[in-house]
Protein backbone atom coordinates (compact mmCIF):
# COMPACT_ATOMS: atom_id res chain seq x y z
CA UNK A 1 0.00 0.00 0.00
CA UNK A 2 2.52 2.37 0.77
CA UNK A 3 4.65 1.50 -2.29
CA UNK A 4 1.70 2.07 -4.21
CA UNK A 5 1.24 5.56 -2.70
CA UNK A 6 5.22 6.16 -3.42
CA UNK A 7 5.12 4.61 -6.58
CA UNK A 8 2.38 6.64 -7.96
CA UNK A 9 3.94 9.68 -6.82
CA UNK A 10 7.46 8.59 -8.41
CA UNK A 11 5.68 8.16 -11.69
CA UNK A 12 3.25 11.36 -11.58
CA UNK A 13 6.10 13.42 -11.64
CA UNK A 14 8.43 10.54 -14.06
CA UNK A 15 4.98 10.84 -16.58
CA UNK A 16 5.50 15.11 -15.85
CA UNK A 17 9.17 14.96 -16.71
CA UNK A 18 8.34 12.42 -19.87
CA UNK A 19 5.43 14.59 -21.30
CA UNK A 20 6.87 18.31 -21.20
CA UNK A 21 10.07 17.82 -19.33
CA UNK A 22 13.16 18.93 -21.05
CA UNK A 23 14.89 16.61 -23.96
CA UNK A 24 17.43 15.28 -21.45
CA UNK A 25 14.85 14.34 -18.51
CA UNK A 26 12.68 12.71 -21.08
CA UNK A 27 15.39 10.36 -22.48
CA UNK A 28 16.53 9.26 -18.52
CA UNK A 29 12.99 8.56 -17.38
CA UNK A 30 12.61 6.56 -20.70
CA UNK A 31 15.38 4.69 -19.84
CA UNK A 32 14.12 4.49 -16.45
CA UNK A 33 11.13 3.11 -17.28
CA UNK A 34 12.58 0.61 -20.04
CA UNK A 35 15.35 -0.75 -17.70
CA UNK A 36 12.30 -0.87 -15.05
CA UNK A 37 9.85 -3.01 -17.21
CA UNK A 38 12.39 -5.30 -19.30
CA UNK A 39 14.62 -6.57 -15.81
CA UNK A 40 12.45 -9.12 -13.50
CA UNK A 41 11.52 -7.88 -9.55
CA UNK A 42 13.65 -10.34 -8.12
CA UNK A 43 16.59 -9.24 -9.57
CA UNK A 44 15.79 -5.61 -8.45
CA UNK A 45 15.32 -6.51 -5.11
CA UNK A 46 18.26 -8.39 -5.10
CA UNK A 47 20.07 -5.34 -6.29
CA UNK A 48 18.70 -2.81 -3.85
CA UNK A 49 18.80 -5.64 -0.68
CA UNK A 50 22.49 -7.48 -1.59
CA UNK A 51 24.53 -4.90 -4.02
CA UNK A 52 23.86 -1.85 -2.24
CA UNK A 53 26.00 -2.99 0.97
CA UNK A 54 29.14 -3.40 -1.09
CA UNK A 55 29.25 0.48 -1.34
CA UNK A 56 27.89 1.23 2.11
CA UNK A 57 24.21 2.03 1.42
CA UNK A 58 22.95 -0.63 3.84
CA UNK A 59 19.17 -1.09 4.19
CA UNK A 60 17.54 -3.46 6.57
CA UNK A 61 14.75 -6.15 4.65
CA UNK A 62 11.89 -3.94 5.01
CA UNK A 63 13.05 -0.58 3.69
CA UNK A 64 14.52 -2.62 0.61
CA UNK A 65 11.33 -4.28 -0.20
CA UNK A 66 9.22 -0.72 0.00
CA UNK A 67 12.44 0.83 -1.85
CA UNK A 68 12.21 -1.98 -4.85
CA UNK A 69 8.52 -2.25 -4.85
CA UNK A 70 7.85 1.68 -5.40
CA UNK A 71 10.62 1.62 -8.02
CA UNK A 72 9.49 -0.94 -9.86
CA UNK A 73 6.00 0.59 -9.74
CA UNK A 74 6.99 3.68 -10.62
CA UNK A 75 8.10 2.28 -13.87
CA UNK A 76 4.60 0.54 -14.90
CA UNK A 77 2.61 3.36 -13.73
CA UNK A 78 4.84 5.96 -15.63
CA UNK A 79 4.05 4.32 -19.28
CA UNK A 80 0.39 4.11 -17.73
CA UNK A 81 0.27 7.36 -16.91
CA UNK A 82 1.90 8.77 -20.22
CA UNK A 83 -0.23 6.83 -22.18
CA UNK A 84 -2.76 8.73 -20.66
CA UNK A 85 -1.74 11.66 -20.31
CA UNK A 86 -1.34 11.61 -24.47
CA UNK A 87 -4.57 10.43 -25.04
CA UNK A 88 -5.97 13.70 -23.84
CA UNK A 89 -6.91 15.47 -27.09
CA UNK A 90 -4.31 17.71 -28.24
CA UNK A 91 -6.67 21.17 -28.24
CA UNK A 92 -7.88 20.93 -24.90
CA UNK A 93 -4.05 21.43 -24.18
CA UNK A 94 -3.55 24.05 -27.09
CA UNK A 95 -7.16 25.97 -25.23
CA UNK A 96 -5.14 25.96 -22.32
CA UNK A 97 -2.49 27.76 -23.90
CA UNK A 98 -4.80 30.32 -25.28
CA UNK A 99 -6.34 31.52 -21.72
CA UNK A 100 -2.87 32.08 -20.78
CA UNK A 101 -2.21 29.08 -18.10
CA UNK A 102 1.24 28.02 -17.28
CA UNK A 103 1.96 24.49 -18.52
CA UNK A 104 1.68 22.94 -14.44
CA UNK A 105 -1.44 24.82 -14.13
CA UNK A 106 -2.70 23.11 -17.53
CA UNK A 107 -1.37 19.78 -16.18
CA UNK A 108 -2.94 20.37 -13.04
CA UNK A 109 -6.58 21.48 -13.93
CA UNK A 110 -7.13 20.64 -17.67
CA UNK A 111 -4.89 17.15 -18.10
CA UNK A 112 -4.78 14.86 -14.82
CA UNK A 113 -8.44 14.40 -14.37
CA UNK A 114 -9.53 13.09 -17.98
CA UNK A 115 -5.71 11.41 -17.72
CA UNK A 116 -6.19 9.63 -14.52
CA UNK A 117 -10.02 8.20 -15.97
CA UNK A 118 -8.31 6.87 -19.16
CA UNK A 119 -5.72 5.03 -17.27
CA UNK A 120 -7.30 4.26 -14.09
CA UNK A 121 -8.59 0.41 -15.18
CA UNK A 122 -4.65 -0.44 -15.67
CA UNK A 123 -3.59 1.03 -12.72
CA UNK A 124 -6.06 -0.61 -10.71
CA UNK A 125 -4.74 -3.90 -12.36
CA UNK A 126 -1.37 -2.89 -12.01
CA UNK A 127 -2.02 -2.45 -8.15
CA UNK A 128 -3.17 -5.98 -8.30
CA UNK A 129 -0.15 -7.43 -9.65
CA UNK A 130 1.89 -5.15 -7.19
CA UNK A 131 0.01 -6.98 -4.50
CA UNK A 132 1.15 -9.97 -5.50
CA UNK A 133 4.68 -8.98 -5.87
CA UNK A 134 4.69 -8.56 -2.88
CA UNK A 135 5.05 -12.13 -2.08
CA UNK A 136 8.43 -12.09 -4.18
CA UNK A 137 9.98 -9.87 -0.94
CA UNK A 138 10.11 -12.85 1.58
CA UNK A 139 13.02 -13.43 -0.44
CA UNK A 140 14.83 -10.93 1.30
CA UNK A 141 13.53 -12.25 4.63
CA UNK A 142 10.57 -9.58 4.65
CA UNK A 143 7.95 -11.15 7.00
CA UNK A 144 4.79 -10.46 4.76
CA UNK A 145 2.08 -13.61 3.84
CA UNK A 146 4.76 -15.43 2.36
CA UNK A 147 7.58 -15.05 4.68
CA UNK A 148 5.27 -16.13 7.62
CA UNK A 149 4.05 -19.16 5.84
CA UNK A 150 7.71 -20.41 4.94
CA UNK A 151 8.33 -20.03 8.74
CA UNK A 152 5.33 -21.92 9.77
CA UNK A 153 5.93 -24.69 7.23
CA UNK A 154 9.25 -25.25 8.26
CA UNK A 155 8.45 -25.83 11.80
CA UNK A 156 5.62 -27.80 11.20
CA UNK A 157 6.35 -29.83 7.53
CA UNK A 158 2.82 -29.48 5.80
CA UNK A 159 3.99 -27.82 3.61
CA UNK A 160 1.26 -28.36 1.04
CA UNK A 161 -1.06 -26.92 3.62
CA UNK A 162 0.03 -23.83 4.32
CA UNK A 163 0.43 -23.08 0.81
CA UNK A 164 -2.89 -23.75 0.13
CA UNK A 165 -4.57 -21.51 2.70
CA UNK A 166 -1.87 -18.51 1.64
CA UNK A 167 -2.58 -18.64 -1.55
CA UNK A 168 -6.62 -18.55 -0.76
CA UNK A 169 -5.75 -15.71 1.24
CA UNK A 170 -3.69 -13.85 -1.74
CA UNK A 171 -7.09 -15.15 -4.06
CA UNK A 172 -9.09 -13.18 -1.86
CA UNK A 173 -7.14 -10.17 -1.18
CA UNK A 174 -6.85 -9.92 -5.05
CA UNK A 175 -11.09 -10.08 -5.69
CA UNK A 176 -11.39 -7.61 -2.62
CA UNK A 177 -9.09 -5.44 -4.04
CA UNK A 178 -10.63 -5.43 -7.56
CA UNK A 179 -13.81 -5.04 -6.14
CA UNK A 180 -13.08 -2.63 -3.70
CA UNK A 181 -10.79 -0.59 -7.08
CA UNK A 182 -13.71 -0.71 -9.26
CA UNK A 183 -16.19 1.07 -6.58
CA UNK A 184 -13.61 3.79 -6.53
CA UNK A 185 -14.07 4.11 -10.09
CA UNK A 186 -17.73 4.28 -10.50
CA UNK A 187 -17.70 6.41 -7.34
CA UNK A 188 -14.78 8.88 -8.25
CA UNK A 189 -15.46 8.88 -12.55
CA UNK A 190 -18.83 8.07 -12.82
CA UNK A 191 -21.20 9.94 -10.30
CA UNK A 192 -18.87 12.00 -8.94
CA UNK A 193 -18.01 14.53 -11.72
CA UNK A 194 -21.17 14.67 -14.03
CA UNK A 195 -19.71 17.90 -15.50
CA UNK A 196 -16.50 16.10 -16.43
CA UNK A 197 -17.93 13.64 -18.75
CA UNK A 198 -19.38 15.80 -21.49
CA UNK A 199 -16.50 15.80 -23.81
CA UNK A 200 -15.14 12.31 -23.55
CA UNK A 201 -16.56 9.50 -25.89
CA UNK B 1 39.23 -18.11 0.09
CA UNK B 2 36.77 -16.07 -2.12
CA UNK B 3 36.96 -15.94 -6.42
CA UNK B 4 37.04 -13.22 -8.21
CA UNK B 5 35.04 -12.56 -11.19
CA UNK B 6 36.15 -13.61 -13.69
CA UNK B 7 35.67 -14.92 -17.33
CA UNK B 8 34.26 -18.57 -15.75
CA UNK B 9 32.24 -16.92 -13.42
CA UNK B 10 30.17 -14.78 -16.27
CA UNK B 11 29.86 -18.13 -18.25
CA UNK B 12 28.38 -19.88 -15.52
CA UNK B 13 25.71 -17.02 -15.94
CA UNK B 14 25.40 -17.31 -19.38
CA UNK B 15 24.96 -21.12 -19.11
CA UNK B 16 21.88 -20.53 -16.42
CA UNK B 17 20.58 -17.76 -19.10
CA UNK B 18 19.99 -20.70 -21.49
CA UNK B 19 17.61 -22.40 -18.59
CA UNK B 20 16.03 -19.36 -18.34
CA UNK B 21 15.14 -19.27 -22.13
CA UNK B 22 14.24 -23.06 -22.00
CA UNK B 23 12.23 -22.70 -19.28
CA UNK B 24 10.54 -19.05 -20.88
CA UNK B 25 10.06 -21.16 -23.81
CA UNK B 26 8.67 -24.39 -22.50
CA UNK B 27 6.41 -22.62 -20.79
CA UNK B 28 5.51 -20.68 -23.28
CA UNK B 29 4.79 -23.48 -25.60
CA UNK B 30 2.74 -25.11 -23.39
CA UNK B 31 0.83 -22.49 -22.22
CA UNK B 32 0.16 -21.40 -25.64
CA UNK B 33 -1.65 -24.75 -26.39
CA UNK B 34 -2.99 -24.75 -22.85
CA UNK B 35 -4.31 -20.79 -23.31
CA UNK B 36 -5.58 -21.56 -26.78
CA UNK B 37 -8.00 -24.30 -25.00
CA UNK B 38 -8.79 -21.40 -22.53
CA UNK B 39 -9.29 -18.54 -24.83
CA UNK B 40 -12.05 -20.83 -26.67
CA UNK B 41 -13.73 -21.49 -23.48
CA UNK B 42 -14.24 -18.75 -23.11
CA UNK B 43 -15.81 -17.76 -26.40
CA UNK B 44 -17.39 -20.70 -26.61
CA UNK B 45 -21.38 -21.03 -26.62
CA UNK B 46 -21.78 -23.08 -23.78
CA UNK B 47 -22.37 -21.73 -20.37
CA UNK B 48 -20.65 -24.27 -18.19
CA UNK B 49 -16.98 -24.08 -20.01
CA UNK B 50 -16.95 -20.60 -20.13
CA UNK B 51 -17.82 -20.53 -16.39
CA UNK B 52 -14.92 -23.28 -15.83
CA UNK B 53 -12.73 -21.05 -17.78
CA UNK B 54 -13.24 -17.73 -16.61
CA UNK B 55 -13.11 -19.36 -12.74
CA UNK B 56 -9.57 -20.64 -13.98
CA UNK B 57 -8.31 -17.59 -14.99
CA UNK B 58 -9.58 -16.00 -12.00
CA UNK B 59 -7.89 -18.32 -9.86
CA UNK B 60 -4.69 -18.22 -11.64
CA UNK B 61 -4.38 -14.23 -12.05
CA UNK B 62 -5.33 -13.57 -8.13
CA UNK B 63 -2.86 -15.40 -6.73
CA UNK B 64 0.80 -15.05 -7.23
CA UNK B 65 2.77 -17.25 -9.36
CA UNK B 66 5.15 -17.73 -6.39
CA UNK B 67 2.56 -19.47 -4.52
CA UNK B 68 1.74 -21.23 -7.72
CA UNK B 69 5.45 -22.52 -7.54
CA UNK B 70 5.21 -23.64 -3.97
CA UNK B 71 1.90 -25.62 -4.44
CA UNK B 72 3.12 -27.25 -7.67
CA UNK B 73 6.39 -27.89 -6.62
CA UNK B 74 5.26 -29.25 -2.49
CA UNK B 75 1.66 -30.73 -4.09
CA UNK B 76 3.83 -32.90 -6.44
CA UNK B 77 5.92 -33.96 -3.85
CA UNK B 78 2.87 -34.93 -1.65
CA UNK B 79 1.49 -36.62 -4.54
CA UNK B 80 4.39 -38.73 -5.04
CA UNK B 81 5.51 -39.19 -1.71
CA UNK B 82 8.75 -37.95 -2.76
CA UNK B 83 10.85 -34.74 -3.11
CA UNK B 84 10.77 -33.42 -6.80
CA UNK B 85 13.69 -32.37 -8.38
CA UNK B 86 12.38 -28.71 -9.26
CA UNK B 87 12.34 -29.00 -13.01
CA UNK B 88 9.11 -30.55 -13.54
CA UNK B 89 7.42 -28.04 -11.00
CA UNK B 90 8.62 -25.04 -11.82
CA UNK B 91 7.24 -26.55 -15.72
CA UNK B 92 4.18 -27.22 -14.24
CA UNK B 93 3.47 -24.29 -12.45
CA UNK B 94 4.63 -21.42 -15.23
CA UNK B 95 2.89 -23.65 -17.83
CA UNK B 96 0.03 -23.33 -16.05
CA UNK B 97 0.29 -19.42 -15.73
CA UNK B 98 1.17 -19.19 -18.78
CA UNK B 99 -2.19 -20.51 -20.02
CA UNK B 100 -4.35 -18.35 -18.16
CA UNK B 101 -2.35 -15.05 -19.39
CA UNK B 102 -2.18 -16.24 -22.85
CA UNK B 103 -6.11 -17.25 -22.77
CA UNK B 104 -7.35 -14.23 -21.77
CA UNK B 105 -4.93 -12.29 -23.68
CA UNK B 106 -6.36 -14.38 -27.07
CA UNK B 107 -10.52 -14.43 -25.56
CA UNK B 108 -9.70 -10.20 -25.84
CA UNK B 109 -8.23 -10.53 -29.53
CA UNK B 110 -11.11 -13.34 -30.41
CA UNK B 111 -13.30 -10.82 -28.83
CA UNK B 112 -12.34 -8.29 -30.87
CA UNK B 113 -13.54 -9.27 -33.87
CA UNK B 114 -16.65 -7.57 -35.48
CA UNK B 115 -19.67 -9.70 -34.93
CA UNK B 116 -20.44 -9.60 -38.50
CA UNK B 117 -17.48 -11.64 -39.61
CA UNK B 118 -19.41 -14.04 -38.06
CA UNK B 119 -22.40 -13.63 -39.16
CA UNK B 120 -21.34 -13.45 -42.69
CA UNK B 121 -19.40 -16.83 -42.34
CA UNK B 122 -22.52 -18.39 -41.31
CA UNK B 123 -24.48 -17.11 -44.43
CA UNK B 124 -21.71 -18.72 -46.38
CA UNK B 125 -22.65 -21.42 -45.03
CA UNK B 126 -19.49 -22.46 -42.80
CA UNK B 127 -20.07 -24.69 -39.75
CA UNK B 128 -19.23 -23.14 -36.08
CA UNK B 129 -15.26 -24.85 -36.41
CA UNK B 130 -15.38 -23.91 -39.85
CA UNK B 131 -16.37 -20.13 -38.97
CA UNK B 132 -13.85 -20.34 -35.78
CA UNK B 133 -10.92 -21.48 -38.34
CA UNK B 134 -11.03 -19.98 -41.72
CA UNK B 135 -12.40 -16.19 -41.31
CA UNK B 136 -12.54 -15.66 -37.04
CA UNK B 137 -8.74 -17.00 -36.00
CA UNK B 138 -6.62 -15.67 -38.93
CA UNK B 139 -8.25 -12.00 -38.12
CA UNK B 140 -7.73 -12.89 -34.70
CA UNK B 141 -4.06 -14.04 -34.59
CA UNK B 142 -2.66 -10.90 -35.70
CA UNK B 143 -4.09 -8.28 -33.46
CA UNK B 144 -3.40 -11.31 -30.81
CA UNK B 145 0.91 -11.12 -31.72
CA UNK B 146 2.17 -8.21 -29.95
CA UNK B 147 0.17 -8.59 -26.73
CA UNK B 148 1.64 -12.20 -27.07
CA UNK B 149 4.90 -10.75 -27.35
CA UNK B 150 4.54 -8.69 -24.43
CA UNK B 151 3.32 -11.20 -22.47
CA UNK B 152 6.67 -13.52 -23.29
CA UNK B 153 8.70 -11.20 -21.77
CA UNK B 154 6.89 -11.17 -18.51
CA UNK B 155 7.16 -14.68 -18.35
CA UNK B 156 11.11 -14.10 -19.20
CA UNK B 157 11.18 -11.77 -15.70
CA UNK B 158 8.67 -14.30 -14.40
CA UNK B 159 10.79 -17.50 -14.35
CA UNK B 160 13.59 -15.86 -11.90
CA UNK B 161 11.06 -16.46 -9.35
CA UNK B 162 11.81 -20.35 -9.91
CA UNK B 163 15.27 -19.70 -7.67
CA UNK B 164 13.43 -19.41 -5.20
CA UNK B 165 12.94 -23.07 -5.06
CA UNK B 166 16.05 -23.54 -5.82
CA UNK B 167 15.88 -24.03 -9.96
CA UNK B 168 19.46 -23.21 -11.31
CA UNK B 169 18.07 -20.11 -13.75
CA UNK B 170 20.17 -16.80 -14.36
CA UNK B 171 18.83 -15.16 -10.53
CA UNK B 172 19.62 -18.57 -8.78
CA UNK B 173 22.91 -18.61 -10.62
CA UNK B 174 23.62 -14.66 -9.47
CA UNK B 175 23.09 -15.65 -6.12
CA UNK B 176 25.32 -18.95 -6.31
CA UNK B 177 27.86 -16.33 -7.46
CA UNK B 178 27.40 -13.99 -5.49
CA UNK B 179 28.08 -16.53 -2.40
CA UNK B 180 31.73 -17.69 -3.84
CA UNK B 181 32.77 -14.24 -4.97
CA UNK B 182 31.39 -11.94 -2.36
CA UNK B 183 30.81 -9.26 -5.04
CA UNK B 184 27.03 -8.50 -5.16
CA UNK B 185 27.85 -5.28 -6.96
CA UNK B 186 28.97 -6.71 -10.17
CA UNK B 187 27.03 -9.68 -10.17
CA UNK B 188 23.22 -8.59 -9.65
CA UNK B 189 23.81 -5.74 -11.95
CA UNK B 190 25.11 -8.27 -14.46
CA UNK B 191 22.34 -10.35 -14.05
CA UNK B 192 19.74 -7.49 -14.53
CA UNK B 193 21.63 -6.32 -17.51
CA UNK B 194 20.90 -9.92 -19.43
CA UNK B 195 17.75 -9.98 -18.41
CA UNK B 196 17.47 -6.69 -20.28
CA UNK B 197 19.51 -7.64 -23.36
CA UNK B 198 16.86 -10.71 -23.57
CA UNK B 199 13.64 -8.76 -22.71
CA UNK B 200 14.23 -5.39 -23.97
CA UNK B 201 14.44 -6.01 -27.92
CA UNK B 202 11.31 -8.27 -27.64
CA UNK B 203 9.50 -5.32 -25.94
CA UNK B 204 10.47 -3.06 -29.05
CA UNK B 205 9.07 -5.82 -31.22
CA UNK B 206 5.95 -5.86 -29.65
CA UNK B 207 5.78 -2.23 -29.88
CA UNK B 208 6.64 -2.07 -33.33
CA UNK B 209 4.27 -4.53 -34.65
CA UNK B 210 1.49 -3.13 -32.60
CA UNK B 211 2.55 -0.06 -34.17
CA UNK B 212 1.76 -2.00 -37.50
CA UNK B 213 -1.13 -3.36 -37.09
CA UNK B 214 -3.15 -0.24 -35.50
CA UNK B 215 -1.87 1.69 -39.02
CA UNK B 216 -3.26 -1.69 -41.05
CA UNK B 217 -6.54 -1.59 -38.71
CA UNK B 218 -6.75 1.96 -39.59
CA UNK B 219 -6.26 3.29 -35.64
CA UNK B 220 -5.00 6.71 -34.78
CA UNK B 221 -3.04 7.14 -31.71
CA UNK B 222 -1.33 9.78 -30.44
CA UNK B 223 2.41 9.40 -30.74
Amino acid sequence: MAAFVLGLAAAALFAFARTAGPQPARVAVAGYVEFIRNTPFLVQLFIIYFSLPAIGIRLDAILAALIGMSLNFSGYATEILRSGIEAVPKSQIEAGHSLGLTRLQIYRHIVVFPALRTVYPALASQFVLLMLGSSIVSAISVEELTGIINTLQSTTFRAFEFYFVATALYLAMALATRSLLHAIYVLVFVRGRPAAQGWAR
Amino acid sequence: MSRDFEWAEFLFLLGALRWTIVLSLVAFVGGGVGGMLIALARTSTKALLRGLAAAYVGVLQGTPVLMQLFLAYYGLAVLTGVRLDPWPAVTLAFTLYAAAYLGEIWRGSIEAIPRQQWEAAAALPLSPSAQLRHVILPQAFRIAIPPTVGFLVQLIKGTSVASIIGFVELTRAGQLMVNVTFQPMIVYPLVAVLYFILCWPLSLLALRLERKIDAALGIKRHP
